[in-house]
């Protein structure tokens, strides 16, 4: 009886079954696993073949790109008529901000980048001097943007449009309304009745009604509120709005995180005898804001998006540059165009902040799997 | 000194101390409000009165589920308004929860090529405006789609064309009753019949196909009724008279644009929840379904979903909510809802800001409170025990 042993190297190992590996073995598990998968496959190219092949022909082969007018573009060919966008690209993007003046815009967005940098990447070189510029930078975007001081040409408000007025608003409600909602949720979870009291109404109040009718009362009913004479720019009193409507979202969202947290935590907290601000500053908010970092974003993205509500009111947010370019005579009927194009903006710039918010989130979490 | 410093420093009289200086901010913030809001209606000659509510209206709405004409009252336009943001939502929730649930499936599918057009839809779609959807659909059907003339027929009884959806209205004539009677016969059989297998099962563990029983129970009843009493139903066709259409039931292009819209942008985050869900459950309840050898689809609805149903529920209800506060939105293609009518139109012919706006954020704030109390009792009612 003969002993088997097996030395290394004598038996190799076999290869995998084929049909298992490589780019059949994987279009076989993924796509045609069984028959209602196959089928769902077929159904899926069906569908994005036509998908694919409307959209591009739509899009690029049989698009005009410029054109006087629409009965123009049709001329040419008859796919999207991009001469609406083209014609009034700079609309779309400055509103009426004066032409020679416009450089200053492009000099506050490209250095908005710098300013959030240092907030939005905590890895990021030199971090502690590009954090001076952040605190800085406000104050540096209100002046260039504004005018008046340096002997910048002033710029009325009215004249604010397109996507400088999404990114306006967008940013300054983001960043007015994440304090203000810490506030609020801090307030939620309080132990003082009437500041929980006030925290939940106020939360419940903005929460429950739609933002469109507290847009209607910023531009119609804010005034009969403050001592007779005020009067101040209706851009201030949306972004007011939209502050206090997306704060009480955001508190929501932290609230979750704070009551998220295990009781040991602030059981720990009080055993070292720290006081409330300590244990708020220390133990609760750093792992709450952790927590509810996605919330948060989600809610950002949201404001972002509702920024373009203020059509209705009668702001020029790139909506508003479209209406007025669809009433045109000249581009009556275009509006698939108009909007996609929009669209398009919006998808991009939400797109890339849920994407950091996914990035942030893997960073932040400490507890490996 | 010391009297002061001790009172500082215990906590419950602190406690006390700071709710009260709260307070007295808090009213003097309210008063300093009310007398602005007074001395500036006095400038105006204004004062607060809800009598407008009563005089006629005087405007037209062209979509109404009770009559109304304009020499009706602003209360009445008003509610006329309620009735079309509670059509459009009812539409909207019903499409975008057939929508979204099956993207959200479709997503978790093995198939990576409808896993990927799933996914795709859902970062398309949710990162585009609810506003800027409503209007490109409003564009689509407006401006795409043919003269009434040249209307895209199904069938020839239903008709697509730019002034809105024409499909054949169901008449109802005598003997519908039967009808009726038998539909609710067949739900109280089903109930009834549930019941009685549930404790057959529990007792004898033998299953029974209850739910393919019921199903063919309420769907056949009430259609063999239908053919006793003699068909009592006609279709009224919609037909071509001058220039648009006449009969049948009528989907304005803004009603249409507005469900659409809502529809398919509330899907994208209900496939996002049901994904979310069904994902939330333990791989090991999975697992153990399977070791002990029920089938896919049993795993799926006696183990998988029960639990999912906890998690999807609540920010399901959410959106919903969502859904009908997006639907304010109609007055930026003219649907005629609360919003519009009553905070729109009402408000421009009476100059009564005040009123209008608080009946509407009033109407909005206690159907989305009310709505939120029901979760937080089914949260508590469902919640896992824990320690």
């Amino acid at each position: 009886m003969s002993e088997k042993t097996y030395k290394p190297g004598n038996y190799p190992d076999l290869p995998p079954p084929p049909g298992t590996v490589g780019v059949y073995g994987w279009i076989r598990q993924n796509l045609f696993s069984s028959i209602s998968n196959s089928l769902l496959t077929i159904i899926s190219v069906v569908l994005l073949y036509y998908l694919i092949d409307g959209i591009i022909g739509w899009f690029f082969l049989d698009a005009v790109f410029d054109a006087d007018s629409k009965i123009a573009c049709r001329k040419i060919d008859d796919g999207a008529c991009w001469a609406v966008i083209t014609r009034r690209v700079g609309q779309f993007v400055y509103g009426f901000y004066p032409e020679a003046e416009r450089w200053r815009i492009d000099i506050t967005f490209l250095t908005m980048f710098i300013a959030f940098a240092p907030l939005l990447y905590p890895d990021i070189p030199k971090r502690k001097w590009l954090l001076y510029f952040s605190v800085f930078y406000p104050f540096f975007a209100f002046v260039l943007i504004m005018g008046g001081y340096f002997g910048l040409q002033k710029i009325e408000y009215s004249l604010f449009g397109g996507f400088m007025l999404t990114v306006i608003l967008g940013v300054c409600g983001i960043v007015c309304s994440l304090p203000l909602g810490i506030l609020l949720a801090l307030g939620r979870q309080s132990n003082l009745t009437v500041v929980r009291t006030l925290s939940v109404c106020f939360i419940e109040f903005m929460r429950g009604v739609p933002l469109i009718t507290l847009l209607f009362v910023a531009s119609s009913m804010l005034n009969y509120f403050l001592p007779p004479g005020t009067n101040f720019s209706i851009l201030v009193r949306v972004i007011i709005m939209f502050t206090f409507f997306s704060a009480a979202y955001i508190a929501e969202v932290i609230r979750g995180g704070i009551q998220a947290i295990p009781k040991g935590q602030y059981e720990a907290a009080d055993a070292l005898g720290m006081n409330y601000w300590q244990k708020t500053r220390f133990i609760t908010l750093p792992q709450a804001l952790k927590i509810s970092i996605p919330g948060i974003v989600n809610t950002f993205i949201g404001l972002y998006k509702d920024t373009t509500l203020v059509v209705v009111i009668g702001l020029l947010d790139p909506l508003g540059i479209g209406r007025a370019a669809l009433a045109d005579t000249k581009w009556n009927g275009l509006s698939t165009e108009t909007y996609l194009f929009v669209a398009l903006f919006f998808f991009v710039s939400c797109f890339a902040m849920s994407r950091y918010s996914l990035w942030l989130e893997n960073k932040l979490n400490t507890d490996k799997k | 000194m010391t009297f002061f410093s001790n009172i500082w420093r215990n906590e419950k009289s602190r406690e006390i101390i700071v709710q009260i200086i709260v307070l007295f901010f808090l009213g003097w913030f309210i008063s300093w409000l009310v007398m602005n809001v007074n001395a500036n209606f006095e400038a105006l000659g204004k004062d607060i009165s809800f009598e407008f509510l009563f005089i006629p209206a005087g405007y037209d709405i062209n979509q109404y589920l009770i009559d109304y004409n304009n020499r009706d009252s602003h209360l009445r336009a008003g509610i006329v308004g309620l009735l079309n943001t509670g059509l459009v939502a009812f539409f909207g929730i019903i499409l975008a929860t057939v929508l979204g649930i099956a993207l959200g499936i479709i997503r978790l599918s093995k198939n990576w090529l409808a896993s990927k057009i799933a996914y795709w839809y859902v970062e398309f779609t949710r990162n585009v405006p609810i506003l800027l959807h409503i209007l490109l659909w409003h564009g689509i059907i407006i401006n795409t789609l043919p003269h009434p003339r040249k209307a895209i027929s199904l069938a020839e009884v239903t008709f697509l064309s730019n002034r809105g959806f024409y499909i054949p209205k169901p008449l109802t004539e005598t003997g519908i009753e039967l009808v009726y009677l038998f539909f609710v016969i067949a739900i109280i059989f089903s109930i009834l019949f549930a019941k009685y297998c549930k404790r057959k099962q529990d007792l004898t563990g033998i299953q029974y196909p209850v739910f393919w029983i019921n199903f063919s129970v309420i769907c056949f009843l009430p259609l063999i009724a239908f053919f006793i009493s003699g068909m009592p139903v006609s279709l009224e066709i919609p037909a071509l008279k001058g220039f648009n259409f006449r009969g049948g039931m009528h989907m304005s292009p803004e009603l249409a644009a507005l469900t659409f819209a809502l529809g398919i942008y509330t899907a994208a985050f209900i496939a996002e929840i049901v994904r979310a869900g069904i994902l939330a459950i333990d791989k090991g309840q999975r697992e153990a379904a399977e070791s002990i050898g029920l089938k896919p689809s049993k795993v799926m609805n006696l183990v998988i979903l029960p639990q999912a149903r906890r998690v999807i529920i609540p920010p399901l209800t959410s959106q919903y909510l969502n859904l009908t506060k997006n639907s304010s939105l109609a007055i930026a293609i003219g649907y005629m809802d609360l919003v519009a009518t009553l905070g729109g139109i009402s408000l421009n012919q009476t100059g009564r800001e005040m009123e209008t706006m608080l009946i509407v954020m009033l109407i909005y704030l206690s159907v989305s409170l009310s709505i939120s109390a029901l979760m937080n009792w089914y949260n508590s009612k469902v919640k896992l025990v824990g320690r």
